[in-house]
C-alpha cells in the first residue's frame, strides 16, 4: 500500500509520504538532496538561521529546489515567543510560505522545547494565518492546548534531539495520539527505522528524522530504509495489531469449577 | 587539591568515565584529563569523542574569520605581541577601514566574524565597539567580539545592537602564573576577568567563549580542569547561554619568551577529547594558530568551529589592495581552500548558522538581583 489511498492531511494539503526530513548535519547539499529523493519525503524542514535568502546561492535551498517536496522553515535558535514570531514573519517573506515548524528551545544544551512560549507563539501565529506545526514535549494536555490554539499538527518528542533513543515518551505519545484531532508527528529521538515503524504502528501520523539519516555511513540507503519502515508501520496500524499481554492464558483456570455443573 | 585528584586518577576511573560517556560530571572530567588517560586511553577517548561529536553536530564545520580592529593595548603581558611596551605601529581602524576589511571577508563568503581589539578602554572602549557593530551588522549574519572585559551595563548596550557572542579567555586560572605573565595594566586584575562571564550571562549575551592560553602554567591539566569547572558553573547558572571552548597554545619559537610548559600535540588531543566527552554540546573552536596538518587530523575528533584565512593585524585583509572597493572580492584563496579541504573530508563547511534578525529582536536577560554590585572594577590584585 502506498500513500496514494491513505494520504496524510495537514493544513488542508495531502501528502503521500509520512516521513519528514530535517536538513541539519548532512555532509553536503548533494547528499541531502539524494536522501530527500531516496526517502520519498515530501516535507523537509530548514532552519532559518542556515538560510541565506539574500545571497547569490544557498547551500540548502539550492539543492532542494528540484525536489518534489514542501520546504518547512523552522525557528530553531529562538528563545521565546516574541523572537519566534519575528523569525516566522521573516520566513514567510523570505521563502513565500505560511507553513512553519515552530521550535522554541531556550536551553541550548538539551534543546528542550519551552511549552509556555510555544503555546503563546502558536496562538499568535495561527491568528496571523500561519500553518503552525509546533515541536513540543510529549505532554497530552499541552498538545490539546496547542490544538485549541490553532496548531495544524503537533510534533511531540520521542526523546531528546539527536539522542537516537527512540520512543522514550511512548506512554504519553499513546495518550496524545488517542486524543488528538490534528496529525501527530513524532519528532526528535528517532534513531533507527524500527523506532519509526513503532511510532506509526502506535498510530502516529508521521515522523521527523534527521540525525539518523545525516550521520549514517550511507545516508541514501538509510533514507530508503526509513521510507519502508514508515510504510510498514502505517500499514500495520491500519491492519490492526494483535493485543499484547504479559500473562499466558491458563488452560485450567482456578475459577473454572464455578462453571461446572453439579 | 585538583591537581592531585587528576594526577592520581586510576585506569578504573578512566574506564568508568568512558563507560558513562560524559554523564559522570566533573569527577569523570578529572579522570579524562589525567596522565593515566593520556598514556593508556587516548584512542578510545578519541573514538568516543568522534561518536559524540557526530551525533550532536553531524558532518558539519562552522567557519568564521577574525577581524582585528585595533592593536592598541594598555596592558603589559609577556606573551603577547600587542603588549604596551612592544615597538609596533599601532593602528585602530576607522569605520571606512572596517568596511573595507568587511568587504574582503564578505567576498570570501564569511557570515560569522569575530571582532578583535587589544585592551584599551580609552581608544577601543564600549562606544568604539558599538560603532563597529552598528557599521558591520548589516553585512554579516553573526558578529562576536574578543575585547577587554566590560561591565554588565556595557554588555547590555551591545546586546540588541548585533552582538552575538563574547570570547573571553581567562588565559590561566592559576593566580601566581597569571600575576607573573600579566605585568601591568587592568588585565592584572584576575577577579575582574574571572567574573566577566557572569556579567555576560547576566547581560543575556547569547554565547560565551571560554579558554586558557596553554603554556602559561606548568600544569595544563589543572588549568583545563578549572576552565571546565567554570563552564559547569556557568552552564547551571546561565542556562539559556551557549558556550564555546578554545585551546590556544603558546608554541616555542624564536624571539619570544619560552612557555613554561609546551602542550604537545598528544596533550592537545587529550584535552579536546576530554572536553567533548565532558560536554557533548560544547562548541570546540580551533584557530589558525595550529598547523594545517594538525587541524585536519583534529577535525574528526571533536572540532566544530574553525577560523580560516586569518589575518591578525588591523587592516590585514585589505592592506595590499589600496584601490580595493568597499565590497570587491580579494584574490586571497585560503578560506576557499579550507572549505574545499572540508568537503574532501566529508564535511559540509557551514558559513551561515545564524541570522542577524535573531540578534536584532533579542532583549537582554533580566538584570542582576543586586544591581550595581558588579559594576565597579575590583582593586588591582597583587
Amino acid at each position: 500500500m502506498s500513500g496514494m489511498d491513505d494520504p496524510l492531511l495537514v493544513g488542508g494539503e495531502s501528502f503521500h509520504s509520512r516521513l519528514f526530513v530535517g536538513t541539519g548535519k548532512f555532509s553536503s547539499g548533494d547528499t541531502l538532496a539524494e536522501v530527500v529523493r531516496s526517502s520519498g519525503s515530501e516535507m523537509v524542514t530548514v532552519a532559518m538561521k542556515r538560510v541565506n535568502p539574500e545571497g547569490e546561492s544557498d547551500s540548502i535551498l539550492d539543492h532542494l529546489k528540484d525536489a518534489d517536496t514542501r520546504i518547512l522553515p523552522n525557528t530553531s535558535g529562538v528563545r521565546d515567543a516574541r523572537e519566534a514570531v519575528f523569525v516566522a514573519r521573516m520566513a514567510r517573506e523570505a521563502l513565500s510560505t505560511n507553513w512553519l515548524k515552530l521550535e522554541i528551545h531556550p536551553d541550548p544544551k538539551y534543546l528542550m522545547p519551552d511549552p509556555v512560549e510555544t503555546l503563546e507563539a502558536t496562538r499568535e501565529l495561527a491568528s496571523e494565518g500561519f500553518v503552525v506545526l509546533p515541536y513540543c514535549h510529549a505532554d497530552p494536555v499541552l498538545c490539546r492546548k496547542l490544538e485549541e490554539a490553532g496548531a495544524a499538527a503537533v510534533m511531540p518528542l520521542g526523546a531528546p534531539i539527536g539522542s537516537n533513543k527512540g520512543l522514550e515518551s511512548r506512554e504519553f505519545l499513546r495518550i496524545i495520539i488517542e486524543q488528538a484531532g490534528v496529525p501527530v508527528v513524532v519528532d526528535a529521538g528517532i534513531g533507527c527505522p524500527s523506532q519509526a515503524a513503532e511510532a506509526l504502528e502506535m498510530g502516529a501520523d508521521a515522523v521527523l528524522v534527521n540525525t539518523a539519516l545525516a550521520v549514517s555511513p550511507d545516508p541514501v540507503a538509510m533514507g530508503e530504509a526509513f521510507a519502508l519502515a514508515v510504510q510498514a508501520g502505517r500499514r500495520a496500524f491500519r491492519a490492526g495489531l494483535g493485543e499484547v499481554t504479559d500473562s499466558a492464558r491458563a488452560t485450567s483456570p482456578l475459577t473454572g469449577f464455578l462453571d461446572q455443573a453439579g | 587539591m585538583a591537581s592531585a585528584r587528576i594526577e592520581n586518577s586510576t585506569p578504573t576511573e578512566v574506564e568508568r568515565a568512558l563507560a558513562r560517556e560524559g554523564k559522570g560530571g566533573v569527577a569523570d572530567f578529572a579522570a579524562l584529563l589525567s596522565p593515566c588517560a593520556g598514556e593508556n586511553f587516548l584512542e578510545p577517548m578519541a573514538r568516543l569523542a568522534r561518536s559524540l561529536t557526530r551525533r550532536r553536530f553531524g558532518n558539519t564545520i562552522r567557519l568564521f574569520a577574525p577581524l582585528y580592529l585595533s592593536n592598541e593595548c594598555t596592558n603589559v603581558c609577556d606573551y603577547c605581541g600587542f603588549s604596551l611596551g612592544n615597538a609596533i605601529p599601532r593602528k585602530t581602524l576607522t569605520v571606512p577601514e572596517m568596511l573595507r576589511e568587511a568587504g574582503v571577508l564578505k567576498g570570501h563568503g564569511f557570515e560569522h566574524v569575530l571582532l578583535v581589539t587589544g585592551e584599551s578602554g580609552r581608544k577601543v572602549g564600549v562606544d568604539y565597539i558599538l560603532d563597529a557593530l552598528r557599521a558591520l551588522r548589516r553585512y554579516f549574519a553573526n558578529l562576536s567580539i574578543e575585547v577587554q572585559p566590560l561591565r554588565t551595563t556595557e554588555y547590555e548596550r551591545l546586546v540588541g545592537e548585533g552582538l552575538h557572542a563574547v570570547m573571553l579567555y581567562q588565559e590561566t586560572y592559576e593566580r601566581e602564573s597569571y600575576a607573573a605573565h600579566h605585568l601591568k595594566g587592568k588585565k592584572r586584575n584576575f577577579e575582574w576577568r574571572l567574573e566577566a562571564p557572569d556579567r555576560l550571562g547576566r547581560a543575556g549575551v547569547n554565547k560565551i567563549g571560554l579558554g586558557c592560553l596553554y603554556g602559561l602554567t606548568k600544569d595544563w591539566r589543572t588549568d583545563a580542569w578549572f576552565a571546565g569547572l567554570h563552564l559547569d558553573y556557568l552552564e547551571k547558572k546561565y542556562w539559556r547561554t551557549l558556550y564555546s571552548m578554545s585551546f590556544p597554545r603558546i608554541r616555542p619559537h624564536e624571539g619570544e619568551s619560552m612557555p613554561l610548559a609546551d602542550l604537545s600535540d598528544r596533550d592537545l588531543v587529550q584535552l579536546l577529547c576530554a572536553y567533548r566527552i565532558f560536554k557533548e554540546e560544547l562548541e570546540l573552536s580551533l584557530s589558525t594558530r595550529e598547523s594545517q596538518n594538525l587541524r585536519e587530523n583534529l577535525l574528526p575528533i571533536g572540532v566544530t568551529t574553525m577560523s580560516a584565512g586569518s589575518k591578525t593585524n588591523p587592516g590585514g585583509y585589505g592592506a595590499e589592495e589600496d584601490s580595493l572597493e568597499q565590497f570587491s572580492i580579494s584574490d586571497e584563496r585560503a578560506p576557499e581552500e579550507i572549505a574545499f579541504m572540508l568537503r574532501e573530508k566529508g564535511y559540509d563547511p557551514v558559513w551561515k548558522d545564524w541570522d542577524r534578525s535573531y540578534d536584532e529582536c533579542r532583549l537582554p536577560n533580566e538584570t542582576s538581583a543586586f544591581p550595581g554590585s558588579e559594576e565597579q572594577p575590583l582593586s588591582l590584585a597583587g
